[in-house]
């Protein structure tokens, strides 16, 4: 148990420290490199937990296709990132005054949460994490593809339909590029296509 | 030193705050707001299946799933925005992007 909470403020720690760094870092690189650094303890401290399913699919969907879309975008746009980090003080005060407002308020709804009374509460505090009866991809599998399964073709449509609305964004038609056109490759009839010539043997045409 | 539901609740609250600084800090840059953004899903993600573990209902991490989806959509949509409008205007300052004057 010890080992485990080790375990929880180590990752926990470094979360947070790779957020922050994601913040402040000047270069978008390394912001983008920190996000990784994030996801994957984030992963972590789900497997801790006990949520190994979300930890797999947080690693391969976050790290394996958003983050390197960052990466393939930051690299790709040449970006003059001086000008973009200009006046980045300036917001400080501001910033930093609405997020110490909002991580107290949090942080005072967590502890008031805590320390209540209600029978839910002190069942959570007590209890710890239950243990499970199957494993939990198989918990998932069991209501996901039974009691949700419409929400998850919906969340199919979700991303087929963020697939053409890229493809569609990004797709553009170069003037003076020579395209091939199967269509009209297709139409043409055989009077134009072929002509059939009688040579005559020994010769040649 | 049990670890409970509110020391997961405590992070997600943090990285959520974290998220919310980094889009009042970095206003210039739309790359690194739609990576803040992320870190609140992320955070969200957290309080989900913190919930959905500690409860012994597995339906959060069902529900995280989704919003996962939802997010690697939105990264996708958002990029190939930022890709199309950066190839017309050549920036990508956000004090820059006026053109529908709203």
């Amino acid at each position: 148990m010890l080992l485990q909470a080790i375990a929880f403020y180590v990752f926990a720690a470094v979360v947070i420290a790779s957020a922050a760094m994601v913040v402040v870092s000047r270069n978008p690189v390394y912001s983008v490199l920190f996000l990784i650094l994030a996801f994957f303890n984030a992963a972590a401290l789900f497997v801790l937990i006990g949520a190994e399913f979300i930890a797999m699919i947080l690693v391969i969907v976050y790290v394996g296709a958003v983050a390197v879309l960052f990466l393939f975008v930051v690299m790709m746009l040449d970006i003059n990132m001086t000008r973009l980090k200009e006046g980045f003080l300036d917001y400080l005060p501001i910033g930093a005054l609405i997020g110490a407002a909002l991580l107290a308020e949090i942080l005072f709804g967590i502890g008031v949460w805590g320390s209540g009374s209600s029978e839910t509460v002190r069942a959570f505090n007590q209890a710890g994490i239950p243990p499970a009866t199957v494993e939990n991809t198989r918990a998932i599998g069991q209501v996901l593809y039974t009691q949700y399964f419409y929400l998850f073709q919906v969340s199919g449509l979700v991303l087929l339909l963020a697939m053409i609305g890229a493809i569609v964004l990004t797709l553009r038609s170069r003037p003076g590029v020579r395209r091939q056109r199967v269509a009209d490759q297709l139409y043409r009839p055989k009077e134009e296509a072929i002509t059939v010539v009688k040579v005559p043997s020994r010769e040649g045409v | 030193m049990l670890i409970g539901l509110g020391h997961y609740l405590t992070v997600a609250g943090v990285l959520f705050t974290l998220g919310i600084l980094g889009i009042f800090l970095n206003r210039k840059n739309v790359i690194v707001i739609l990576m803040c953004v992320e870190l609140m899903l992320l955070a969200v993600n957290i309080n989900l299946v913190a919930f959905s573990v500690f409860q012994g209902n597995v339906v959060g991490q069902i529900f995280a799933m989704l919003v996962l989806t939802v997010a690697a959509a939105e990264a996708a949509i958002g990029l190939a925005i930022l890709v199309v409008y950066f190839r017309n205007r050549g920036t990508i300052a956000v004090e820059d992007i006026n053109a529908m004057k709203g």
